[in-house]
């Protein structure tokens, strides 16, 4: 059957197509992995820095008060920050974040509380409009490469809406729905509270410094908190973006994987159709040629 | 002599970082000149100034421009935080006037932008 083995043949070049783009894929992702790595690993300083002097300035003015800190039991509505990714094309990674993300949201319901969504990266900002939820703010265009101007503005906004109360649509609290890049192979969805932060009573042998402050603790306590949140979720962004570049990575892979596998299957259909093709052509001009022996034979 | 440890950081990445004989900056109150064994001191820094650091080994001093953060001493280590900070030699001068510019008819408002930009162009090394 010659159709046959044209068909076949245009398949497998179709496939092979598919996995020439889906390994060029996996090999942009995988050198945009270091590259996020990278950031994270560069943001440490700053991050390591913060938590450092913040730690320093609670254990030595114990009892430090601040509106970021104190909890809000008249604020009924929490906030949800979602961190997914702008593309596609990542398996399940943004199909995970929402799964817990929807999961978080139906715990606080249950707890009588009103869980208010702030989406990070279109795939979320998509998922909840195609359902008509409401959100309160989204924020696209950037997931890939997160800069610190990205993570301030969230920060922000979300640092005011803490601020305000209830009936001016503030929020009580603050979780966040991020994936930890935890290694190449592994990335883990995490549930996070960001505000109120909590003062762990940690055994450190490490006694922090004694500082000065210039001018008072009470200034250094609000330049450092909101700078800290952001910190926080600025590290929680480039944990995404490395994760994120992970999951294409490892989709992309096992596309081509498959598309190769499907290249081998129709290879061998496509070599048993031209040989039965052959097969039935010899067996035919052997009968032809038998039946013009016998009828030249008489 | 004893010199200081020194790390500018910024949220992204690390500026400089390194041995230093001395550190000044401006902190809302004025200028703090930071020597090895100094008192440990958490001070926030004046949102647009310029940090000058001394290398221990003799080289030209490192100016950057810096917004919104704080410094840190302590046990002669001296970090250096800020949301925004840009070192002298990186700085674009032409866009830096433009900022200045930009922000003269606005600084009765808000003087930020305009010391900001002030910042920058000290950094670089041209007085304005």
């Amino acid at each position: 059957m010659p159709a046959q083995v044209r068909q076949l043949r245009q398949r497998i070049k179709t496939v092979k197509s598919t996995a020439k783009i889906t390994r060029a894929q996996e090999m942009i992702a995988t050198s945009r992995i270091v590259k996020a790595q990278q950031a994270v690993a560069a943001s440490k300083p700053y991050a390591d820095q913060i938590t450092q002097a913040l730690t320093a300035l609670v254990t030595h003015h114990v009892g430090v008060d601040h509106p970021l800190l104190a909890e809000q039991p008249t604020d009924n509505r929490s906030a949800v920050l979602i961190v997914t990714s702008d593309r596609g094309f990542c398996g399940a990674y943004n199909a995970n974040v929402i799964r817990e993300a929807e999961a978080l949201i139906r715990k606080l319901r249950d707890e009588g509380r009103e869980p208010v969504p702030y989406v990070v990266g279109t795939k979320g900002i998509v998922w909840y409009r195609f359902r008509g939820r409401e959100v309160a703010e989204t924020w696209n265009g950037f997931s890939d490469r997160p800069k610190f101007g990205n993570a301030e503005s969230v920060g922000r906004r979300l640092t005011e809406d803490f601020l305000k109360t209830d009936a001016e649509g503030g929020v009580g609290e603050i979780h966040v729905v991020y994936t930890e890049f935890v290694s190449m192979l592994t990335q883990a969805v995490r549930v996070a509270r960001l505000v109120p932060l909590e003062i762990e009573e940690t055994e450190s042998s490490a006694v922090p410094p004694a500082y000065e402050f210039e001018p008072s603790a009470q200034a250094a306590l609000d330049l450092l908190l909101p700078n800290y949140i952001e910190s926080r979720i600025f590290h929680m962004m480039l944990q995404s973006a490395a994760s994120f570049q992970a999951s294409v990575r490892r989709a992309m892979k096992s596309a081509t994987d498959n598309a190769n596998e499907l290249i081998g299957v129709y290879t061998r259909q496509m070599n048993q159709a031209r040989q039965a093709a052959i097969t039935q052509e010899i067996s035919e001009i052997v009968g032809g040629a038998d039946a013009l022996a016998e009828s030249g034979g008489e | 002599m004893a010199t200081l440890k020194v790390g500018l950081v910024s949220p992204e990445r690390e500026i400089w970082s390194g041995e230093a004989k001395t550190v000044v900056a401006q902190t809302i109150e004025g200028s703090l000149g930071i020597l090895p064994g100094h008192a440990p001191v958490l001070g926030i820094l004046l949102d647009g100034s310029v940090v000058k650091i001394e290398p221990a080994d003799g080289g030209e001093p490192v100016l950057a421009a810096v917004g919104n953060g704080f410094f840190s001493v302590a046990a002669d280590e001296v970090s250096v935080l800020a949301e925004q900070v840009e070192r002298g030699d990186e700085i674009d001068v032409d866009d830096a006037k433009r900022a200045l510019d930009a922000a003269l008819p606005l600084s009765a408002e808000d003087a930020t932008p305009e010391r900001r930009a002030r910042a920058r162009l000290r950094a670089a090394g041209i007085e304005v």
